[in-house]
Formats: C-alpha cells, sequence, structure tokens
C-alpha cells in the first residue's frame, strides 16, 4: 500500500485496521485513536483522494490503494491552505481532533471548491472536537476555501 | 499525605488544603541544574505567602551574585536565561488545551521583553519543574500569573543591573527591550545572553518587586498566536499516545465484568504461550505486555477468568438519584457534611407569598476526553521508574506510583507530554499504576492506551446530584428565604448569590452508584442547574420577567456587569417566534462570573434545537482574549452536551453506553450562532477561565424551554425530560 508517496509491504493480519498499521507499524502517529467504530473522525484519512475512517477499515480492504495521511498534506516545508487557516485562526485547543479535521476539511474543499453551510456540515458532521472549538475550525474552512479560489 | 478514601473514590479538589504534601526535596542538586542548563541566570519564585527565605541583591562589582541559598521546596515557578538567549519558564502545571503555554510566555514577556519566540515553556516534568499539586480549579492563571509577572520584572532587574556593571554605567541610564540591554547615550548594548555568558547566578523573587500594572499591558491581554500550533495542523505534535520509544511494546489490562466483581479463577496458559508474550498476575490484576497491539489483544482474549460478580444492589440509572437520598454517609474521601445557616428560614418560608419546591436532578456524566488515557513506563532496575503519562497531576501521580511500589520518590519521574484534553477527569492515577506494573515484568518501556470502551467504564464520572430546594419570595418579588440541601454533587456552586436574609444550605455526601471524581467546574454544573433554575421559577411564581427578578434579587456588582452585557447584546426584550423561547442564567464560578442568554425552538416531539447563544464573561485582567474566548465558548459547547443530551446509563454494575455511538456529544450541527462578550477588568485580581464557562448553560436552556413550552424540566438532560413530559401530556 502507498502512504504518503512511498509504497510499504505490510505483514500483519489482514484483520487489522489501518489505524493500527499506520500507527505502530508505520510509526505515523498523525492519525489518532478517538473511538475505534468511526464515531469521531480523529484517524481521518484519505484513500484514492476520499475520506476515510481509517479504525474501521480492515488492512485486507487496503492492497494497492494510495493513502494520504495528516503527514502528507503539507508540501515540503509550506504547509496546505487549510493547515494555515487551521492556525491563523487558532482552530484547536488541546489539538487532539486537528489531524482529523485537517483532512476531512481538505476532502471536503478538494469536492467542493466553496461550499454551503449544509455540504460544510455534512462532509464535518462526523468529526468531534470534545474541547468545542468548532466556531474557529468553520472559520478556519471558509477561510481556506476562500484561499484556495484565489480570494485572499 | 492526602487523605484517600478507598471505598468512595472521590477526588474533590476544591479542599486543596487536603492534599497539601509535604515539601520534596529537588531532584538535581543547585551544580547539577546548572550542569544540565549550561549556566546562565535562574530567576525562582516562592508560592505566595510562603516566606521567602532568601533574596538576591546583586550589589557587588564582579557581575556574581552571592544569594543565600534558596529552599527549592518553596519555590513554586522558575525562569532561566542561557547564553544562547533562550528563556525558559518552568512550571509544575500541564497543558490540555488550555493555552498555559502561549500566555505563561506573554505573563512574563510583558515585564522582560524579548521576541516571544525566544521563550520555552516547560511543564509537567517532576524532575525539571516545580512542584504542583495539580492543574484543575482554573488555577494556572490566577495562581502562576502574579508569580510569572514577578519572576520577569526580578529578572529584568537583574539584567539591568548585569549591564549597569557591564557598561560602567548606571542602570538609569539603560534601557531594556526585545531581548536587548542598551545604553542609550553611546549605543552600546548587549544581549541577555551576553550579559549571562559564563555565569551561574541564582536569585530568588522579592514579594515586593515592582511589576507593570495589568492597565499599562502591552503584550499581555492581546491575543497573540497560539503557541506550538504549527505542530498539530501537521500531526507532529506528540501526545502520550503517541508515543514510541525503541523497544516499546503494549500492555492491556483483562477487565471484570462488572463492578465490584473479584476474579476467582484464571487460566493465562494460552496466553503464555504466544511468542512474545509476557503475563502479569498480582492478585485481581491481570494484564499481558506483547509486542504489537494485535498479539496483546489476542493475548487478553486467550485468558480463561472466571469472576464473582457482586450480589450488592448496584443501582440502576432511574433509581440513581432517589438511591443518592436514601444511602447518606457521614464522610466521602476528606468531604463531611456541610451545613450554612442564616437567619431563621422556617419563617422566611412560613411568611412567603410564594414557595417554590422542587427537586432538580443532575446524573452521571463521562468527561470524554477525546484522547483516551495513555501512559508509557519503563523501570530502570527494580527501583526507578520513568512514567510517560497524559495527567492533569504529575506530582500526584508520582506520590501514588512512589507510595503503591514502595520507592522513593526521587527515584519516580513522570513527565506528561501535552495532553488531549483533561477536563478534571484525568486527576488519578490509575492507568498509571497499572502500566507501571506491566512494565515492571519486562524490561524496556511498556505502553498501555486505553480504549473508548475502558475510558467510559473505568474511569470516574461526574457526581450525580438529587438537589431539594425551597425558596421563598415576598409579594414584591424580593426573596426572603433559600433552604437547599445538595444529595452528592458537590459543595462547590452552593453559595448563594443573591441577596436573602433567611438561607440554610447543606451538602449531604452520599453513597454514589458509579466512581466519581471532579469535573469541570465540579459541584457547581449540578449545584448552579438547581438554583438558577429554582431563581427563575420563583420569578415566575412572583409574576415577575426573570431579568427583572434578578436585578431585583443581586447586589454583586461582577454578577450585574456580565448580566446586563449579556441582556444588552442578546436585546432581551425583543420579539419571538411561536415555538421559541429565552432562557438567561448568571452565576459565578472560581472567581469568573458568566451569564448566558439562550433561544431555544422546541419541537411538537419535544425536540430542542438552540436558535442562538450569548455569552458574556469577566475574570480579571484578560492575559489573551483569544484563549479566554476559546475557553469560555468551548466550555458553553461541552455543557450544551451535558445540558441537552448526555447521560451514563448503567445497571448491574455495567455502564450500558460506553461508546461514541450510545453517548451524544455535541458536533458541528448544534453548534448556534454564538456570541461571547468578555469583560476585560484589570482592576481585579485574575482568575482562570476554564471552568466557568459551563456552569450556566444547562439553567439558561431549562429556563429557555420552560418559556418555549410551559414546562418545567427540573432533571437533565433536557431533551429526554421534555420528551417524556410532551409524550406523557399527549397520552392524557
Amino acid at each position: 500500500m502507498e502512504v504518503n508517496g512511498t509504497v510499504h509491504q505490510v505483514d500483519a493480519a489482514a484483520t487489522r485496521t489501518l489505524l493500527d498499521i499506520l500507527r505502530n507499524h508505520l510509526g505515523l502517529t498523525g492519525t489518532k485513536y478517538g473511538c475505534g467504530e468511526g464515531q469521531c473522525g480523529s484517524c481521518t484519512v484519505h484513500m484514492n483522494g476520499a475520506p476515510v475512517r481509517a479504525c474501521t477499515l480492515p488492512l485486507s480492504a487496503c492492497f494497492g490503494k494510495r493513502f494520504v495521511t495528516v503527514e502528507g498534506l503539507a508540501d515540503g516545508n509550506e504547509l496546505h491552505p487549510v493547515q494555515v487557516a487551521f492556525v491563523e485562526e487558532r482552530a484547536m485547543q488541546c489539538g487532539f481532533c486537528t489531524p482529523g479535521m485537517v483532512m476531512a476539511a481538505k476532502a471536503l474543499l478538494d469536492e467542493h471548491a466553496d461550499p454551503t453551510d449544509a455540504q460544510i456540515l455534512t462532509a464535518m458532521n462526523g468529526n468531534i472536537c470534545r474541547c468545542g472549538a468548532y466556531p474557529p475550525i468553520l472559520r478556519a474552512i471558509r477561510r481556506a476555501s476562500e484561499r484556495m479560489r484565489g480570494g485572499e | 499525605m492526602h487523605e484517600h478514601d478507598d471505598d468512595l473514590d472521590l477526588v474533590e479538589p476544591e479542599r486543596y488544603e487536603l492534599l497539601e504534601r509535604p515539601a520534596y526535596r529537588f531532584d538535581v542538586g543547585r551544580r547539577g541544574f546548572f550542569r544540565g542548563l549550561g549556566g546562565g541566570l535562574f530567576v525562582g519564585a516562592t508560592f505566595a505567602g510562603t516566606p521567602n527565605g532568601a533574596s538576591a541583591r546583586p550589589s557587588e562589582p564582579t557581575g556574581s551574585t552571592r544569594p543565600r541559598p534558596a529552599r527549592r521546596e518553596d519555590l513554586s515557578a522558575w525562569l532561566h536565561i542561557a547564553k544562547d538567549e533562550t528563556i525558559t519558564i518552568y512550571s509544575g502545571r500541564v497543558e490540555m488545551g488550555q493555552g498555559i503555554r502561549t500566555s505563561f510566555a506573554q505573563l512574563v514577556a510583558e515585564e522582560l521583553p524579548a521576541p516571544l519566540d525566544q521563550f520555552r515553556v516547560v511543564v509537567g516534568d517532576t524532575a525539571l519543574c516545580p512542584y504542583d499539586r495539580g492543574t484543575w480549579g482554573s488555577q494556572s492563571v490566577p495562581r502562576q500569573s502574579p508569580i510569572l509577572r514577578r519572576v520577569g520584572a526580578t529578572a529584568r532587574q537583574l539584567l539591568l543591573e548585569l549591564a549597569s556593571q557591564h557598561f560602567d554605567v548606571p542602570s538609569g541610564e539603560l534601557e531594556i527591550a526585545a531581548g536587548s540591554v542598551t545604553h542609550t547615550a553611546s549605543g552600546d548594548s548587549a544581549t541577555f545572553g551576553a550579559l549571562v555568558d559564563g555565569e551561574e547566578l541564582e536569585a530568588v523573587v522579592e514579594d515586593d518587586v515592582d511589576v507593570i500594572p495589568a492597565s499599562d499591558w502591552k503584550l499581555a491581554g492581546t491575543p497573540v498566536p497560539k503557541v506550538g500550533a504549527r505542530a498539530f495542523v501537521t500531526g507532529e505534535h506528540v501526545y502520550t499516545s503517541d508515543l514510541r520509544p525503541d523497544g516499546l511494546q503494549y500492555g492491556m489490562v483483562l477487565r471484570p465484568p462488572s463492578f465490584g466483581a473479584d476474579l476467582t479463577t484464571v487460566d493465562t496458559s494460552l496466553a503464555e504461550a504466544m511468542d512474545g508474550v509476557t503475563v502479569v498476575k498480582d492478585g485481581d490484576f491481570v494484564g499481558v505486555v506483547a509486542p504489537d497491539p494485535g498479539t496483546a489483544e489476542a493475548a487478553i482474549a486467550s485468558i480463561d477468568a472466571t469472576w464473582n460478580e457482586s450480589r450488592e444492589d448496584r443501582g440502576v440509572t432511574d433509581t440513581q438519584f432517589s438511591r443518592l437520598e436514601s444511602r447518606p454517609v457521614e464522610r466521602m474521601a476528606w468531604r463531611t457534611r456541610t451545613e450554612t445557616h442564616r437567619g431563621d428560614v422556617s419563617s422566611g418560608l412560613a411568611e412567603a407569598a410564594h414557595v417554590v419546591r422542587a427537586t432538580y436532578r443532575i446524573p452521571y456524566i463521562a468527561h470524554v476526553p477525546l484522547e483516551t488515557r495513555s501512559g508509557v513506563a519503563q523501570w530502570t532496575g527494580s527501583n526507578k521508574l520513568d512514567l510517560w503519562a497524559g495527567t492533569q497531576s504529575p506530582f500526584g501521580n508520582r506520590e501514588d506510583l512512589a507510595q503503591k511500589f514502595g520507592l522513593s520518590e526521587a527515584n519516580v519521574r513522570v513527565q506528561v507530554p501535552d495532553m488531549g484534553s483533561g477536563y478534571g477527569g484525568k486527576t488519578s492515577s490509575e492507568s498509571a499504576i497499572e502500566v507501571a506494573r506491566l512494565a515492571k515484568a519486562v524490561d524496556g518501556p511498556v505502553k498501555l492506551h486505553w480504549t473508548r470502551e475502558e475510558e467510559f467504564t473505568w474511569a470516574y464520572f461526574r457526581p450525580a446530584a438529587s438537589i431539594n430546594a425551597r425558596v421563598g419570595v415576598d409579594a414584591r418579588g424580593r426573596l426572603v428565604a433559600w433552604e437547599q440541601t445538595t444529595h452528592n454533587g458537590g459543595l462547590t456552586g452552593l453559595d448563594c448569590q443573591y441577596r436573602v436574609a433567611n438561607e440554610h444550605r447543606r451538602f449531604q455526601p452520599a453513597r454514589a452508584d458509579l466512581r466519581q471524581g471532579s469535573y469541570r467546574a465540579v459541584g457547581s454544573t449540578a449545584n448552579k442547574f438547581a438554583a438558577e433554575s429554582a431563581t427563575d421559577e420563583a420569578a415566575h411564581a412572583a409574576g415577575k420577567d426573570p431579568l427583572e427578578f434578578r436585578r431585583d434579587n443581586l447586589d454583586d456588582a461582577r454578577l450585574i456587569d456580565v448580566m446586563e452585557a449579556a441582556v444588552e447584546a442578546f436585546d432581551w426584550g425583543a420579539d419571538k417566534p411561536n415555538g421559541h423561547g429565552f432562557g438567561l442564567a448568571v452565576c459565578k464560578d472560581k472567581g469568573g462570573a458568566i451569564c448566558n442568554c439562550v433561544e431555544v425552538a422546541v419541537g411538537d416531539e419535544g425536540e430542542v434545537t438552540i436558535v442562538r447563544i450569548i455569552s458574556a464573561f469577566e475574570a480579571g485582567p484578560i492575559i489573551n482574549p483569544a484563549e479566554v474566548e476559546a475557553q469560555i465558548e468551548g466550555s458553553v459547547i461541552m455543557g450544551i452536551g451535558g445540558a441537552l443530551w448526555e447521560v451514563i446509563e448503567y445497571g448491574d454494575g455495567k455502564i450500558h453506553n460506553p461508546r461514541l455511538s450510545q453517548y451524544r456529544v455535541p458536533r458541528f450541527s448544534d453548534i448556534p450562532p454564538m456570541q461571547t462578550i468578555l469583560l476585560d477588568r484589570r482592576d481585579r485580581s485574575p482568575s482562570g477561565a476554564g471552568e466557568c464557562g459551563i456552569v450556566a448553560i444547562a439553567p439558561a436552556l431549562a429556563n429557555a424551554i420552560f418559556d418555549a413550552t410551559g414546562e418545567r424540566i427540573r432533571q437533565l438532560p433536557l431533551e429526554a425530560g421534555l420528551r417524556r413530559r410532551i409524550g406523557q401530556r399527549q397520552r392524557r
């Protein structure tokens, strides 16, 4: 399986989750464990460009797929506009939900460059922020959307 | 040593003096400290109020001071300036999202002017940082703020004196700014690092050192960007559960099927036969250590255990409140029954024109920190332990570990990587002890990372409460009597904030069904739900508007200020659409004052939609407005969950909803337009902002639901209560 542009040979039981493989076998700890049942979004990664919950994806479903995790979002030292917007809007408190939020937001903006409120909610409602940083996260998403459309 | 009742494991850290521990010896002697830091200038500050045993007066011409040695155990914060310009602040607090790294740096930088990127904040390390009881009670800012300002001011003074000697000019001719000291007349200048290079200087803050008044703040008081934000968005920020030291193995604990079960037989032979698995058996504690999590899970699953489940009646969700009322205890941990009397409540009630009689019920709920608790432990030999843990109390954990394993505290080092939140739920040591036990059986580090189900089951809950109130009002709408008994819940927030001549308040500890402990704002979410609901009920009984009623009965200027700010922004007198209601609640907590005005819309089946929320908050001078706004907004949002939906369902000693798919917490779609007004009062002393925001939202929502529907819901969570009430209404 390809992760952030590098092809990995993974030797593990087919029932292990992608989350376990990423964190414990490949050492990519940016993707987080929050619930183990796809309810909190902390484990959001991209599979062939679409957002998925790594904690519910068995390894058997990962053969030949192309994955991007939060570690692979920036281009070298240059942060992705979504990442920049999150920093500028202070869209985090403890920061644990942030990788998942950033990944879900990026996938949303890749699909809808100028999303409506309803589209934002549909895309993001699977991501929980227990610290309650939802308002600045929404501001960050709108700001990133504007930037990516050349607005700023 | 702190008193700790093992049966009723209530950690209620309000009575800080009871958690006071004997002073520690500093782990590294003074020479060792400087060796580790490479020379430089060290400034320490005592706890406010302890006698300052030493002071420094750098008046000798050679540029080195000879202070009387500071007693390390008296020091509560320290700062080090290194020759490479790094200014490091050490505090025993921990960072869990409340932004103290940023605010601490701002406070010191205000007094000791240097670019913020020269500052490092080291927190949560028992080997490096000053002793601290624990990060709770919104105390980081109020306790550390005056100390850090004095530390910064002392460092500033010392650098000016060093420069004065260095340039051989009076210090009055020097200017200090941006990390350097300059002699204005000649233009000579030296950086802080250059001034301390080659020195080993030590000073302890004098109590009377001048600090910049808050009204003159230029840096503190501004929303400087969050320190370390970039690492959060790239996934580089390392939480406890992310640690992967060399040779790491993974631990897992065998859990009983219900609370209070005893292990009768256990067969671990299959687990022992697995490659790389170590089995740990110590009485009822059974666990495994394995090279990877999958093997650990398989090993645990292979264990054949029989348990003797408790035959005691362990309660169910529906009877939790009556059980609290019927099972009083004299003491819960160090908390005894507490009563205050003023005037004559019986006469007051007898003479009142209207009496509200009500019982308010607040259930057990869970903290649900997004990062479940985790720890990494590593032993060196059999008597030296290193622990990395997401805990709010590294020094508390250290003491507990030392006690449990018979070690000296000097041989236990606890470090807290910034953690994925706590909210009061991560003060205890159970996971630290578990991982230390597992690690003892192997060489090298072991990680334990609780599952979400374990987090919902084996951590402690917010105490449930049953609160009986009788409130008397005269014909003019003035409160004349207030009688309140809080069963379980807590003492915080039981105080009366209104003018009333006759009061009788009682906190009655009770035998709780579930393990309970501190939650954000401890007892206040329960007591203020009751008090601000009862206030509203009293207003309506007297035929008064809830705002007018509060205006007539409040004397407290801080409460009045936030209330007036909120209602103005809300437009309390505005027209409401059909099915909409307005609600108001105003409270104080931990020295801060919060008012929430809310508008709700209620559907035919009792579905509650929040239309908008106004919050007004005041807690003295604001160090970082962006961080304070984040804390208040975040607390209000968290409080929406507890107000409308959250409840722990249990029975037969089991938690029935230990998953996020079964326990509803606020999500994006639940958040209405919110406005947060911060009152910056530089004439007051600072209070913390981490908890106050959660205490008023539940009663404000209950009051709004009453306004919308005429239904008074006195039990949390509100939506379930409203649906039941509407269902009952429809069946009649």
